[in-house]
């Protein structure tokens, strides 16, 4: 599987999700500036955490404006697959490939703790290799990961199985203790947990693998 | 020209910053307040003179950047 990380200014989780996707698919990504406008042939483009324009305006609402987004759209429109963790999960929302927006967590705190999990959907390229149902173990790290959809959006992604990850205690007051949603066509997720962050035992926890090994399954 | 934009959450989406200065306005004594709702204003200076172009100019900059229209609304005073 080729992978490419978009690196934004302030996106301090680039170089996680770098070694995380070394380690995992054994070829280090392609580490593309949001100044570029054509991406590597990739089969993955992972959008990944930080705090890109320092969050000036809205969370992810600069990123958006990157000479890279008409690029990762164009590769989403073909079927290709997009990863946004925290900050991209936000940018994700603000280009338009996925519905709703990330508010203040509702508690007002930056949260920085490992939460659990459900595994809701196990029908796409990222969860294929968990279980339905199974509870993992991911850290979260955002002051702004409170999903919000209207009621018609977040019905709608329910009944078409686009909820992908659910928190089991509900940590920032997001709609329907949503942590992660795919797009339509399945080929996009967003997610505010960082299993790029869990792949590696000395890190304490490998909770993350299956996101990427689900990937690596899908798309080699 | 000188305009003045104003967003705010649209009607309907929590905003858990205007409820925690709500709180912290009554802890002060202010019993008469119930809800707040917090926003944004962003002042722009542009060249030219035409108010109806100007409007249709920053109406554009809202559903471009300036707003989420998922979440936020706005208005747009020319001064």
């Amino acid at each position: 599987m080729k992978s490419a990380v978009i690196v934004f200014p302030a996106a301090n989780c680039d170089r996680d999700a770098q070694t995380a996707l070394t380690q995992m698919t054994g070829k280090a990504p392609h580490m593309v500036w949001h100044q570029d406008s054509e991406l590597p042939d990739v089969d993955l483009v992972v959008l990944p955490g930080g705090f890109s324009y320092g969050d000036y305006l809205r969370c992810g609402a600069m990123a958006n404006q990157s000479n890279i987004m008409g690029a990762i759209k164009t590769h989403a429109d073909k079927g290709g697959a997009v990863l946004g963790i925290c900050n991209g999960f936000q940018v994700l929302t603000e280009a338009g490939l996925l519905p709703g927006a990330l508010m203040r967590n509702a508690g007002l705190k930056f949260l920085c703790k490992p939460v659990a999990l459900t595994v809701e959907e196990t029908q796409s390229s990222f969860t294929r290799k968990y279980d339905k149902g199974q509870e993992i173990h991911i850290p979260i790290a955002h002051g702004e990961g409170n999903y919000y959809a209207d009621e018609n959006t977040l019905d709608r992604l329910e009944g078409e199985g686009r909820v992908v990850f659910r928190y089991r205690d509900n940590p920032n007051g997001s709609a329907r203790d949503i942590a992660g949603i795919l797009n339509e066509k399945r080929n996009v997720l967003g997610l505010m947990p960082h299993p790029e962050r869990v792949v590696d035992d000395a890190l304490g926890g490998i909770d993350g693998r299956g996101i990427f090994q689900s990937l690596i399954e899908a798309l080699s | 020209m000188k305009a003045r934009v104003f967003i705010t959450l649209k009607n309907g989406v929590l905003d858990p910053q205007g409820k925690a200065i709500g709180h912290a306005l009554n802890g002060l004594g202010f019993g008469s307040v119930g809800e707040v709702r917090q926003g944004k204003v962003i002042d722009l200076e542009l060249s030219g003179s035409d108010a109806e172009a100007a409007k249709a100019d920053i109406k554009a900059m809202c559903e471009k950047l300036l707003a989420n229209t998922v979440i936020e609304k706005y208005e747009i005073e020319l001064k």
